[in-house]
C-alpha cells in the first residue's frame, strides 16, 4: 500500500484513491468508443459545448458592467462598449455568440434528422436535446430584451403578449410575467436574474444529462447502424475508435474553423447586415414608437412567420408553439427500420428536403414585412412544415426498410 | 445491555405502517413545497408602486380639432383619443360585412361603449392603442381610399407589425391576424370636455 503511494506517480495514485480522475477520463474519453465514420456534421455537438462555455465566459464580463433596469440598461451597454477597455470586443462577442449558438444548434439538429439519431435507443437523448433547445430560446429571448433597445422593447411586447391569447388567464398572466402593466423595471430585473442565474444553471444541467445519455447509448453515425452489434475480441466495437485522441483531435480542427469564422464576424461584420444585431436596437426603447417593421432575431423567424401567417391569433399562437414542440415527437413519428437517410427511399429524401426548405423559407419570410405576397407564401410553407410531421409516419414506414451494410462506410484517408 | 439485537435477525417490518408513514411524510412535504412556492410566484405580481402608477389619466378635449387624434399614457399603454367628424361616423355603417366582429360581441369594451360607434359620446373615440394581435401600435391611416392599405379603404388604423386593419371605431377587418376589435378602456367625462381614462362612467352618463 505505502509502496504504491511512495513510488512513481505517487501523487496520481493518492489523488485517484480520493477522486476518480483516471477512471473518469477512461469512461468519458479514452475508453468511450465512437463510430469511425463521422463526417463534418459531427463537429456541431462539441462546437455547441464550446459556444456555451464562450457565452458563460463573455457573459460574466458583460455582467460586470451591465445595470439592468428601464433607465440604466441602455446607457450601461453604451458605456461599456465605448469607455471600458476591450468591452467593445467582449460585448459583441456575447451578442454575436448567441447567433452562432443557434447556427451550431440548428446544424446539430439537422444532423440528427438526416441520420435518424433520434430513433431508438436514442429517444431520450433527443428529447433532452430538445429541452436544451427550448431553454436556449428562453435564454436568448431574455438576453435580447435586457439592453432595452427599441427592438428589445417591442420584441418583448410581442412575445409576452402571445401568452395573452390564453382564454381567461391570458391578461393576468402577461401582467405576472412583466410585473407591471407594461414592460418596465420589474420586467428587466427579473429577466436579468433568469438570464444570468436560472437559465444557465438549467442549461448546464441539461447539457450534463445530454452527455450522460450519449455515453449510455453511444453516438449514432451517418450510416445509422449500431456499431455495438459487432464487437472485436477486446469487447470494443470493430467500427469504433476511442473518442480521445481521435475525435478530440478532429474536433480541434472544427474549433479552429469555427473560431476563425466567429472572429471574422465579430471584427468585421458584427451586426451581420442587421441579422445578428438589428438596426432599431441601436436606439433606446421607446414605448410610443413601434419600429416600422418588427422582426425577431433570425433564429426565431421561422416560428414568427407561422404566427403571422394565421389570420386568427389563438390558432396562430397554438401552431407556433406546436411548430417548436413538434421535434420532440420525431422518435415516435418515424416508423422506419433504418435510421439514416442514406438507406431510405426517394420519398423520404424528398419529404425531409421539403421540411428543410420550408424551415429556411419561413426563416426568410419572418424577416420580411407582412405584405400579402409574403403572408401567402408563409401559409404555404406553414402547410408544408406541418405536412412533414403528419406524413412522416406513413412515408417512413413505406420506404425506410431497404438493405443496410453490415459495416459502416469508411474510406481511409 | 446493548440496543443492537443479539443476533443478526431482522425484526419483522409492519409494511402497511411503513407505507402510511412514507405517504404521510411525502404528502406533508409536497403540501409544504407548494405553499412555499406561493410567495416566490406572488413576488412577480405588479408592485404597489406599479399599481399606483396605474391611476386614472385626465384629458382636456376642448383644444381638439374634429378629425384630430391625440395619444395619452394610461397604465403604460398608449391611449388613442380621436375626435371623429360626422363623415368619419357616417363611414362606419358601410362595411359591416367586411368586419370580423361588427357588433363587438367578442371584443372588450365597457358596456356603455358597446354600441355602433363604440363610444360613450359618439364623436369621441377612446381606444387602447395596442394591437389586439400582439401589442404593436397601430398607425393612423385616416384618409379614405388609401390604396396602400386596401382598395376601398374607409379610413382607420393599420398595424405595421403584422398588417391588422381596423376601422374608425377600432373594429378589425377580415383577413387581419388580430381576431378582435381594439380594446376600449374604462373612461368617463367629468365635464363636457374633460375626459378621464381609467374611471368607468356612471349609469346616468352611460344613458346619455
Amino acid at each position: 500500500m505505502s509502496a504504491v503511494i511512495e513510488g512513481k506517480g505517487g501523487f496520481r495514485a493518492w489523488l485517484n484513491k480520493r477522486l476518480p480522475v483516471d477512471q473518469f477520463m477512461e469512461d468519458q474519453l479514452t475508453g468511450y468508443y465512437a463510430p469511425k465514420n463521422f463526417n463534418v456534421w459531427y463537429f456541431f455537438g462539441s462546437l455547441a459545448l464550446l459556444v456555451f462555455v464562450m457565452q458563460i465566459l463573455t457573459g460574466i464580463f458583460v455582467t460586470m458592467h451591465f445595470k439592468p433596469g428601464e433607465d440604466t440598461a441602455w446607457n450601461s451597454v453604451q458605456y461599456m462598449v465605448r469607455e471600458v477597455p476591450y468591452m467593445w470586443l467582449i460585448q459583441p462577442m456575447h451578442a454575436v455568440g448567441a447567433s452562432f449558438f443557434f447556427i451550431v444548434v440548428y446544424l446539430h439538429m439537422a444532423r440528427g434528422m438526416l441520420y435518424g439519431s433520434y430513433k431508438a435507443p436514442r429517444e431520450l437523448l433527443w428529447v433532452i436535446g430538445m429541452l436544451i433547445y427550448l431553454a436556449l430560446m428562453a435564454e436568448a429571448f431574455m438576453g435580447y430584451v435586457l439592453p432595452n433597445g427599441n427592438m428589445s422593447y417591442w420584441g418583448a411586447q410581442v412575445i409576452i403578449n402571445i401568452f395573452g391569447v390564453i382564454p381567461g388567464i391570458g391578461e393576468a398572466l402577461t401582467e405576472w410575467i412583466r410585473g407591471d402593466y407594461g414592460i418596465g423595471d420589474a420586467t428587466l430585473t427579473r429577466f436579468f436574474s433568469l438570464h444570468v442565474i436560472a437559465m444557465p444553471f438549467v442549461i448546464a444541467l441539461l447539457v450534463a444529462l445530454h452527455l450522460v445519455a450519449l455515453r449510455q447509448v453511444g453516438s449514432n453515425n451517418p450510416d445509422g447502424i449500431e456499431i455495438k452489434d459487432r464487437l472485436a475480441a477486446n469487447g470494443k466495437p470493430v467500427d469504433g475508435i476511442p473518442f480521445h485522441p481521435y475525435y478530440t483531435l478532429k474536433d480541434i480542427v472544427g474549433v479552429g474553423l469555427f473560431l476563425t469564422a466567429f472572429a471574422i464576424v465579430v471584427f468585421f461584420v458584427p451586426t451581420f447586415g442587421g441579422l445578428f444585431m438589428e438596426a432599431p436596437n441601436f436606439e433606446p426603447a421607446n414605448p410610443v414608437s413601434t419600429p416600422e417593421h418588427i422582426a425577431p432575431v433570425w433564429y426565431f423567424t421561422p416560428y414568427y412567420a407561422i404566427l403571422r401567417a394565421i389570420p386568427d391569433q389563438r390558432l396562430g399562437a397554438l401552431l407556433m408553439g406546436l411548430a417548436v414542440v413538434a421535434f420532440v415527437f420525431l422518435p415516435w413519428l418515424d416508423r422506419a427500420q433504418n435510421k439514416s437517410i442514406r438507406y431510405r427511399g426517394l420519398l423520404s429524401k424528398l419529404l425531409l428536403g421539403m421540411f428543410f426548405v420550408s424551415f429556411l423559407v419561413l426563416m426568410w419570410l419572418g424577416l420580411k414585412p407582412a405584405d400579402p405576397i409574403y403572408v401567402t407564401l408563409a401559409r404555404i410553407c406553414t402547410a408544408t412544415y406541418f405536412a412533414f410531421f403528419i406524413l412522416l409516419p406513413f412515408v417512413s414506414k413505406a420506404d425506410g426498410n431497404g438493405p443496410v451494410p453490415e459495416r459502416v462506410t469508411y474510406h481511409a484517408h | 445491555m446493548s440496543d443492537h439485537a443479539a443476533d443478526d435477525t431482522v425484526p419483522e417490518v409492519d409494511e402497511s405502517r411503513r407505507k402510511f408513514l412514507i405517504a404521510a411524510t411525502a404528502g406533508t412535504g409536497a403540501v409544504g413545497a407548494v405553499l412555499t412556492a406561493v410567495p416566490f410566484l406572488a413576488s412577480w405580481m405588479p408592485s404597489e408602486s406599479a399599481r399606483a402608477a396605474g391611476l386614472p389619466t385626465e384629458v382636456d378635449l376642448s383644444k381638439m380639432e374634429p378629425g384630430q387624434m391625440t395619444t395619452h399614457i394610461w397604465r403604460k399603454k398608449q391611449i388613442y383619443v380621436v375626435k371623429r367628424t360626422p363623415e368619419m361616423l357616417a363611414s362606419l355603417g358601410n362595411h359591416d360585412g367586411e368586419l370580423k366582429d361588427p357588433e363587438s360581441a367578442e371584443s372588450t369594451q365597457p358596456a356603455y361603449a358597446k354600441n355602433k360607434s363604440r363610444a360613450l359620446k359618439e364623436d369621441v373615440l377612446v381606444l387602447i392603442g395596442t394591437c389586439t394581435h400582439l401589442g404593436c401600435l397601430p398607425k393612423t391611416r385616416f384618409t379614405p381610399g388609401d390604396t396602400t392599405i386596401a382598395a376601398n379603404w374607409p379610413g382607420g388604423f393599420f398595424c405595421p407589425c403584422h398588417g391588422s386593419k381596423f376601422d374608425l371605431a377600432g373594429r378589425v377587418f377580415e383577413g387581419s391576424p388580430a381576431s378582435v376589435n381594439l380594446v376600449v378602456p374604462p373612461y368617463s367625462f367629468t365635464a363636457d370636455n374633460k375626459l378621464v381614462i381609467g374611471v368607468d362612467a356612471t349609469a346616468e352618463q352611460g344613458a346619455a
